[in-house]
């Protein structure tokens, strides 16, 4: 298991996914979520990383990473990137108690409006419906907004992701797209 | 060699800011021999350290000291700290402007003729007409080398240019171009031509577009009569008993309070902080701020209409591949009342690349229906809509009543309602936007609201009549012969187009006046 990121505010290469890793996620699939708590540190077997965390409760980060992709879901993007996203919250959490009291109190109450409606905490709510119209009840909290604004460049301006959204980043260095397609389209 | 000028000189003129006004008042003056000092309160970076990386270039370039907002635009909801885009850097707003270069139609110097009695707008003709502009304009568009003047080509079109011109054709639109660029077609000045980089907002690693940074203050640089002060932060002008300007109190590089005596100060330091600086320089001879007997300093603010349409396609576009303004479509900006709004606006390709996508295609949104957008990043066209606003005075700049800066200045507060006029031409806009990408086969388009303001206008405006604005028809205050505006903030009103050539053709034109006039011993 690796962490979900490198300690370097850089992009890391693609994880692998070890085929014994792969084996071990499947039996552990029928799970309800793909992200498994143990000790200090939150798993997904599937995915083939870890990540100890550095302020927040494992099992807070684990339901956070849900609220993250039900805040901004893309379908096409691993869990890893949601879980780059609030590992950088997670840091600022550990620097900051008021901002991890603000993430531990804020999922609390998520939890607790899970529960009266679902029965279940916000994590194991099994309709993505069902948790968006949670979602709705809280978000003018700051709660909310803090996490819903770390995302913002927590998923979006990770490098990684953009070739999943067909955007190529920095191109001076390549020479521009003056001999690189600028004017390539074709269908119109 | 560069000139290094005392602090104690008072034969130089001091100009705040090097942006459009200011770099080029500051080159242009120095070309006629006048020793001239730029106080720039951002840092000089050079053209190799722009960075193709919003948020990096973002952080690097931008005016990030505080600022506080309010009103009911949604901009003050959205960025409530973050009012305007603008660059704090030598060559300030031109690093990352994105080049369009056009002059304004003659209606648009005459609009309260033009439009009539405009419910709550402070409508006011300007004090010069576009026959008095042209000659500078002229000499504007060759010193900058505009394409489709001075027999420059046309810049080619990209992928986004194309699905413009497809629905443009659809639409029957008529002027549809590449517009009219201060980026290099072909070799010219010194400089190269377009490599279709994209990232023209985040300044222009190849030199082929045109910055007071890299086209004109080397060249006022070389005459040994022109020298810029990067990270001098003007904090006051000052002035003698008889009223006439002597200078400016600054925080110099590493913070210490400095004294740059003047014969003739400018201020150039975007609409924001040229009234901020004259408010914040009142003494007892001037109680309401420095030039403001009209009261109009800091009024009238004026950020342009504007918003964005992104259409999202069946196939692949690459918006973002090469040049951010990649065309235009001019059809809209006639002045058309019978569409239910004065003035006109234009239609210009606009691209932002994923990690700004997603901070400005609808701030704050969240869910599948902001996500699916952005899943069709790849797919999309994008386009800009630009368009005079209505002036008026409670739209103002003013100084904070207790927030400083880190030099105990106070911070500027601004405040924007948005005039119904305003509001109609956006919602016509949108409308012809998303009509122009569904002609040409977009599955789903839509409106996106303001960005923070880039083109910040007319909050020191020029008018016949000392009491109706704060300069004359050389940008000369009316109180103070000595001190002068040279940014957007002399703008009367603001046009529908891009300001940033009319700046440039303003302040060759002041530089030959205050020129004159210390020939003639009359400043």
């Amino acid at each position: 298991m690796r962490s979900p990121t490198s300690t370097t505010a850089k992009p890391t290469p693609n994880h692998t996914m070890h085929r014994r890793a792969f084996l071990a996620a499947s039996a552990t699939a029928a799970a309800a979520t793909a992200i498994l708590v143990s000790g200090g540190a939150i798993l997904c077997p599937r995915e083939a990383w870890g990540y100890e965390t550095k302020a927040l409760a494992p099992d807070t980060m684990r339901s956070l990473i849900r609220v993250s992709r039900d805040i901004y879901p893309h379908d096409r993007l691993a869990d890893r990137f949601y879980a780059v996203a609030m590992k950088a919250q997670d840091e600022k959490a550990a620097a900051d108690p008021a901002l991890k009291e603000l993430y531990e109190s804020g999922m609390a109450k998520l939890d607790r409006l899970a529960k009266a409606k679902h029965e279940a905490p916000y994590a194991e709510v099994g309709w993505e419906a069902d948790r968006v119209r949670l979602l709705h009840e809280i978000e003018a909290d700051p709660f909310f907004q803090t996490v819903r604004g770390g995302l913002v460049t927590g998923i979006y301006n990770n490098q990684e992701v953009w070739p999943l959204f067909g955007y190529e980043g920095e191109s001076a260095a390549k020479g521009g797209y003056i001999d690189r397609g600028f004017n390539d389209i074709e269908w119109l | 060699m560069v000139a290094k000028f005392d602090l104690n000189d008072d034969s130089v003129v001091v100009i705040v800011g090097s942006g459009a006004g200011g770099g080029t008042l500051g080159t242009q003056l120095a070309l006629k021999g006048i020793k001239t000092v730029i106080l720039e309160a951002g840092g000089r970076h050079n053209m190799e350290d722009f960075q193709n990386d919003e948020w990096a270039s973002f952080a690097q370039i931008s005016w990030l000291d505080p600022r506080t907002t309010s009103g009911s635009w949604r901009v003050s909801r959205d960025f409530p700290g973050l009012p305007a885009w603008i660059v704090k850097a030598v060559g300030g707003s031109t690093v990352h402007w994105a080049g369009a270069a056009l002059r304004f139609q003659p209606h648009e110097f005459k609009t309260r003729t033009a439009y009539g009695d405009v419910a709550g707008a402070n409508l006011l003709d300007w004090p010069i007409t576009l026959e008095e502009l042209e000659p500078w304009y002229a000499k504007a568009e060759d010193r900058m080398g505009v394409t489709r003047t001075n027999g420059i080509p046309g810049l080619p079109g990209n992928n986004n240019f194309k699905v413009l011109k497809a629905g443009a054709d659809k639409m029957g639109y008529t002027e549809c171009h590449t517009g009219n660029m201060a980026i290099n077609s072909e070799p010219r000045d010194g400089r190269g031509s377009c490599q279709q980089i994209g990232f023209c907002f985040q300044g222009c690693k190849s030199g082929a577009k045109w910055s007071t940074l890299i086209a004109e203050i080397p060249k006022g640089e070389e005459t040994g009569k022109l020298e810029v002060r990067a990270n001098a932060q003007v904090l006051k002008i000052e002035h003698d008993a008889k009223g006439k300007v002597t200078g400016v109190v600054y925080a110099d590089k590493d913070g210490a309070i400095q004294r740059q005596k003047a014969r003739i100060v400018a201020v150039a330091g975007n609409s924001i902080e040229s009234p901020r600086l004259l408010l914040n320089s009142a003494s007892s001879m001037f109680p309401d701020g420095l030039a403001n007997s009209s009261g109009q300093v800091g009024r009238n603010y004026m950020r342009h209409m504007t918003g964005s349409v992104y259409g999202v396609f069946e196939k692949p576009v690459r918006m973002y591949r090469g040049t951010t303004m990649a065309g235009i479509i001019r059809d809209e900006a006639k002045n058309k009342p019978d569409r239910g709004f004065v003035g006109g606006y234009e239609m210009e390709t606009l691209s932002l690349g994923l990690p700004f996508m997603a901070a400005f295609l609808d701030p704050g949104a969240w869910g599948r229906e902001f996500t699916s957008a952005l899943d069709g990043y790849d797919h999309m066209a994008g386009m800009w809509l630009v368009g005079e606003d209505m002036p008026q005075e409670s739209n103002r700049i003013t100084l904070h009543a207790d927030k400083k800066d880190k030099y105990g200045m106070p911070v500027p507060n601004v405040h924007f309602d948005d005039h119904p006029n305003d509001v109609a031409m956006r919602q016509h806009a949108y409308r012809q936007g998303m009509a122009l990408y569904e002609s040409v086969g977009a599955t789903r388009s839509f409106p996106t609201p303001p960005y923070p303001s880039t083109h910040n206008l007319g909050t020191n405006r020029m008018s016949e009549k000392a009491r109706d604005g704060v300069v004359n028809k050389w940008g000369q205050t009316h109180d103070v012969a000595n001190l002068f505006v040279s940014d957007g903030s002399q703008f009367t009103t603001g046009g529908a187009e891009n300001p940033t050539l009319t700046i440039v053709a303003l302040a060759l034109r002041q530089a030959d006046y205050i020129a004159g006039q210390m020939a003639k011993n009359a400043i």
